[in-house]
């Protein structure tokens, strides 16, 4: 008995010191993975703020930069595109994810009211589009019909809702208990002023993923700018961006060699931070209300 | 009982209660009409000769022929091709991916190191996607860091981007690394969800670590696993033409062409307005009825499904 006991007592301390080993191991594995997802940012950022001459003679990874200088950010804030650019897709930015919020808040509210008799036939209404769309063309033809291309609310108006957010949003509105909202009615209050006092109030972590969402889209975005607008004064961020990262022309000189090279690879990724560090300031604030964002469940009737 | 639940008396009594409810369901179902279900009648153009001045009234109708001329164009074949193996390629190694992280930040039992951990994967997903192809363009370059890596293990520099061969390589590891840890949240969240009683249970019966994985996480983490497995066959023909319209040039169109960037080029490149949307709408068709059959399949063999 007694021996029996001492083997499943060594049994136990052996499969122990395995998981010691294995998790040590994950562990190692596990901050390689972060670095590496994190590397490639913080290349840009190192080489952006090195010395274009050095930088373009190194060849390897990067640590820390070679040298310091910000004389790229300079050339970067000189170049008149940026500025606009700049302008512009705060314009779309803030307009837009305003407008994306109200109208969202408008549509999840309304689904998430009970004793609706065409509710169900709203949300068919709704969620087909998730399945089933005109495709690119005929929604480029359609703006065209209303004048949309060319003006940065081309950019704004089509893209309002996100059938995936309004789901989301709806959710966490029917979580909130209906007794609130009977109460608010019986003192007589109408359903947009139950939907600012007790709904928006009472869903901040879900609205802070909403602003997350529509932020990220809207900052992001580049396809439809491209497409819609040929005015350069008008081009969002990205698009500019695009040009300046991207462009063929930028692909010829990258094999040319010689300083002007080394100062544009510079100009470029500081250009990349420059277009990024809105994203990477909200981004901690934000990230707590992530989990809450992404349930598959929400999605489900 | 049913059958009377729209009765004109019952539609009568709802709009009576109802109506300041549905007049703010106006502006949203406005929106919908508008800018989605306008665009599907729009892409009626499929079976006509469109031609912009003359509208969808006044079009020649053609019936079939704009399906017919893509089944028989030379490029058929390679987009099928492209765009399948693109899209089985990242069945095989992007889906993954956020699972077996998941799991393996799960065994991390140190709360700060996790959180840490996660915060750093899921940064690359905020990245844009111009930033990432410029990054990645960056890297690839006859001089870039990936050069330089495969020179130090004895190879040769070469122009990577233009090489047809590697581009899905290429695409594939970019796309990990901008969503493998944005994906593994949902993995997480379920593994939170799991009993922790059952992992007591599991070790007083002498299940060490490995087959608590077996028998308690993975079943755990299945019905997760499947929904979004369901999700992505479904998509498997409509692969995002973003990512693939930045990093790809006419050099590597060979491999990298797939349906949706072709339908960008000829439709809004070249203005074949007609010919595009055709395309278009079969590769809407196609996925409507991948999605419904991948649900139906899971539903009877697993029964987890999305509805």
């Amino acid at each position: 008995m007694a021996k029996k006991n001492a083997e499943i007592q060594k049994k136990k301390i052996k499969s122990s010191a395995g998981e010691k080993v294995f998790s040590v191991f994950n562990y190692i594995l596990m901050t390689a993975v972060a670095l590496l997802c994190l590397y490639p940012m913080w290349y840009v950022l190192v080489a952006s703020v090195s010395e274009p001459n050095k930088i373009i003679r190194h060849s390897g990874g990067l640590v820390k930069s070679l040298g310091f200088t910000l004389s790229a950010y300079k050339k970067v804030f000189e170049n008149p595109n940026i500025i606009s650019g700049y302008m512009n897709t705060l314009f779309i930015l803030i307009v837009g994810v305003a407008t994306s919020l109200i109208m969202t808040c408008l549509g999840a509210y309304v689904l998430s009211r009970k004793n609706l008799l065409w509710k169900k036939p709203m949300m068919l209404f709704i969620m087909f589009t998730m399945f089933f769309s005109g495709g690119m063309i005929p929604f480029y033809l359609n703006l065209k019909s209303f004048k949309l291309t060319g003006s940065l609310w081309g950019l704004i108006i089509p893209f309002m809702i996100s059938t995936y957010n309004l789901i989301i949003l709806r959710t966490a509105f029917e979580s909130i208990p209906e007794s609130l909202v009977e109460a608010a009615k019986i003192d007589g209050a109408s359903h947009l002023k139950i939907l600012t006092s007790i709904m928006v109030p009472l869903s901040k972590g879900a609205l802070a993923v909403q602003f997350l969402y529509y932020g990220v889209e809207k900052w992001n975005g580049w396809f439809w700018a491209s497409t819609l607008i040929r005015d350069r004064d008008k081009l969002p961020l990205q698009v500019i961006l695009r040009e300046i990262l991207l462009s063929s022309t930028q692909n010829m000189q990258a094999g040319g060699g010689g300083d002007t090279e080394a100062v544009g690879m510079t100009i470029r990724y500081a250009t990349i931070i420059v277009a990024t560090i809105p994203i990477l300031l909200i981004y901690p604030f934000i990230q707590k209300y992530f989990a809450k964002g992404v349930m598959v469940g929400a999605v489900k009737e | 009982m049913k059958r009377n639940k729209y009765s004109a008396n019952a539609i009568k009594v709802d709009w009576k209660r109802n109506k300041s409810l549905y007049l703010l369901a106006i502006p949203v179902l406005l929106f919908y009409l508008l800018f989605m279900y306008k665009p599907m009648y729009g892409a009626l153009i499929a079976f006509q000769n469109y031609v912009p001045t003359k509208g969808i009234s006044g079009s020649e109708w053609v019936g079939l022929d704009q399906f017919i001329r893509f089944f028989q164009s030379p490029y058929f074949v390679r987009l099928l091709r492209n765009t399948i193996l693109l899209s089985l390629y990242s069945l095989i190694f992007c889906f993954p991916a956020p699972i077996i992280l998941a799991l393996l930040l799960n065994e991390a039992k140190n709360k700060h190191f996790k959180s840490i951990t996660q915060t750093m994967t899921y940064l690359p997903h905020f990245i844009s996607m111009v930033v990432a192809v410029g990054i990645v363009k960056e890297f690839c370059m006859s001089d870039g860091l990936i050069n330089d890596l495969i020179v130090m293990f004895g190879g040769t520099r070469s122009a990577l981007l233009q090489n047809p061969a590697v581009y899905r390589t290429i695409y594939i590891i970019s796309d990990i690394w901008q969503e493998v840890g944005w994906g593994s949240i949902i993995y997480l969240a379920a593994l939170a969800g799991i009993d922790q009683q059952l992992y007591e249970a599991a070790s007083i019966d002498g299940a060490g670590k490995w087959k608590q994985m077996i028998h308690v996480t993975l079943p755990g983490l299945m019905p997760t696993v499947i929904v979004m497995l369901i999700l992505r066959m479904g998509s498997l023909m409509s692969m995002s033409y973003e990512k693939t319209i930045l990093l790809f040039n006419p050099s590597t169109y060979e491999t990298a062409d797939i349906i949706s960037s072709y339908i960008y080029r000829v439709g809004l490149l070249e203005q074949n307005w007609s010919y595009s949307t055709a395309i278009g709408l079969m590769n809407s068709v196609i996925n409507c009825i991948l999605l419904v059959a991948a649900n139906k399949l899971s539903k009877r063999v697993t029964e987890n499904s999305l509805w």
